[in-house]
């Protein structure tokens, strides 16, 4: 599949404003974070900035953005329409959660709740763009059991990091976040690692036979319907050489995953100005490892018309 | 709605023989013809006569090779929108824009509706939607429904552009929900094929694989016996030298 890059940031922008939307909203019911203005408007902003940035980078790339609108009315089908809808009801509680911590400078009552609340709506969003690809039966990767939760444990893992970060960066002690974060990162890992070992053995149930229905013996192609590349192929028949996907996987291996996972183990036993910079090194090694993940996540993914051109 | 009908009233649908195909391209030329300035038009052409030429088609025909049985032959291959009976691009769209139709089991889209996610594109295995960059929305065979229901149309021209086109009868149009139409007839006594029948998409258009060619006798030809003398031995061992 053709890696854009507005579907990468929106992806990867979107995973992570929700995962730290997540955790704020739940260490804030629970009473976990202290209520700090300047935190809350700071991490809260960073949150619905990078949410905001994704969805309006994936609309503006709609061939009619003015009817993006439209988008809200299949939620009975579709699982785009459920991620828009999703989104939107999200600002909700979100918004409540924020204005009221920074007017009132605390979190309870009312204001948990929304918290809460504003938790299960970032949760059920990323649930629903894992829904988006896992859905799709020509895309055999992503047709696959390995990509909700991974999209759910990367929405965490990014947000877990940026969350200690910001913690660090106000003064909080952030051992509890630290540790949480690199969890999160060592699950990312292991999940990552599974679903490229789970893809690289799949035997795809679609051949060259069962899609031109010519049943016996080897079927090549030998002439394409058109002499330059089509929407499909543009769109779909993206290819990449197996050497340049095993360099970026190794960069996914250490700038999303080891590099974070070994600065917050620095952070959780430096003192506090080194810990400050370690947990800042681990976001901005994450963000492009991240990057590169999601950009393997379409470039790797094989889809079944690729099999009428011989690919 | 883009969830689907239960059941539709008719499956209208083509039957594309793989047999008598011979890749004329004379069903995609008609089909960009006729629909550019149809329902879906128009089929627009982005640098059409330069280098990185592209547009929008409903129809392709590709060529392929079978090499089964120790023998080859080339299979001639048309490509366009099965109408699918499960047609998953039509529930993932978000807006309502792709639809199955109840009555004939058709699927369109709606072009006031569509915002160009392209989602739908990424949904169809059989790569049947293209996507339209100047107008910004999707694009796909429309079974010609501005044809098959045109009263302005004389009786025998209400069928697809390229059912009307092709010169070897190789694309065949009509109920494919009715056992007892021509076109289910064609399907059961030739046993037609779904394509990629495992992704349970239900294709209505049915393929007829080509028939099984009979072993043709080639033999070697005799030798000629040498000719021993006179001029035409001369001429022999001349030739044989
Ligand atoms: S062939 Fe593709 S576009 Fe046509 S109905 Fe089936 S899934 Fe949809
Ligand atoms: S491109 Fe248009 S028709 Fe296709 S899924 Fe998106 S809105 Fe629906
Ligand atoms: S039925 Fe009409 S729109 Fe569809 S491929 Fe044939 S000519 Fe084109």
């Amino acid at each position: 599949m053709h890696p854009a890059l507005s579907v990468i940031f929106f992806t990867t922008a979107t995973g992570a404003g929700y995962g730290l939307l997540t955790l704020l909203g739940l260490a804030a019911a629970s009473g976990l974070v202290v209520p700090d203005r300047w935190l809350g408007f700071v991490a809260l902003g960073l949150a619905l900035t990078l949410i905001t940035g994704g969805l309006l980078s994936s609309t503006l790339h709609l061939g009619h953005p003015e009817r993006a609108w439209r988008a809200l009315s299949q939620w009975r089908s579709s699982w785009l329409s459920r991620e828009a809808v999703a989104a939107v009801v999200t600002y909700v509680p979100a918004g409540i959660f924020g204005i009221g911590w920074l007017v009132t400078g605390r979190v309870d009552g009312v204001i948990a709740i929304a918290a809460f609340a504003a938790a299960v709506g970032a949760l059920v969003t990323v649930y629903t763009t894992g829904m988006i690809y896992a859905s799709l039966k020509p895309v055999a990767q992503w047709h696959s059991r390995f990509t909700v939760p991974g999209y759910l444990i990367f929405a965490i893992m990014t947000g877990a990091v940026l969350l200690h970060a910001l913690l660090l960066l106000f003064g909080n002690d952030a051992r509890g976040a630290g540790t949480f974060a690199a969890l999160a990162i060592a699950a990312g890992w292991l999940w990552k690692t599974a679903t490229w070992r789970h893809n690289d053995q799949l035997t795809l149930s679609s051949s060259a036979n069962s899609a031109t229905g010519l049943k016996d013996g080897a079927v090549r192609s030998i002439e394409w319907p058109h002499t330059e590349e089509n929407f499909v192929l543009k769109e779909m028949g993206y290819r990449i050489a197996r050497k340049h996907a095993a360099k970026l996987r190794r960069l996914v291996h250490l700038l999303a995953f080891a590099v974070p996972l070994a600065a917050i183990a620095v952070a959780l036993v430096a003192p506090h100005w080194l810990a400050v910079l370690a947990a800042c090194l681990a976001v901005v090694a994450q963000a492009p490892g991240m990057v590169a993940e999601r950009w393997l996540f379409f470039a790797e993914a094989k889809h079944a018309v690729t099999l009428y051109y011989g690919r | 709605m883009t969830s689907l009908p239960a059941r539709t009233e008719k499956q209208l649908g083509l039957v594309i023989d793989l047999d008598t195909c011979v890749g004329c391209q004379a069903c995609v030329t008609s089909c960009k013809s006729w629909n550019t300035s149809g329902h879906m038009a128009p089929l627009t052409d982005v640098r059409p006569y330069e280098d990185g030429a592209d547009g929008v088609w409903f129809n392709r025909v590709h060529t392929y090779e079978q090499a089964a049985n120790g023998a080859s032959r080339t299979v001639h291959f048309p490509r366009s929108c099965l109408h699918c009976a499960e047609p998953a691009c039509v529930t993932v769209c978000p807006t309502g824009a792709s639809y199955k139709r109840e009555s004939d089991g058709i699927v369109l889209v709606d072009e006031d509706k569509c915002i160009g996610c392209k989602l739908c594109s990424w949904a169809c295995p059989y790569g049947a939607r293209e996507y339209d960059t100047e107008v910004g929305v999707m694009k796909k065979c429309t079974l010609c429904v501005d044809r098959i229901y045109n009263q302005n149309l004389d009786e025998v021209d209400r069928v697809p552009a390229c059912v009307a086109a092709c010169p070897t009868g190789a694309r065949h149009f009509g109920d494919l929900g009715d056992p007892q139409s021509p076109v289910s007839q064609l399907v059961a006594e030739r046993d037609g094929v779904d394509l990629m029948p495992e992704m349970d998409y239900r294709p209505t258009n049915k393929y007829l694989p080509p028939r099984e060619r009979s072993a043709c006798n080639v033999s070697d030809a005799p030798a000629l016996e040498p000719v021993a003398g006179g001029l035409l031995g001369w001429v022999d061992r001349m030739l044989s030298r």
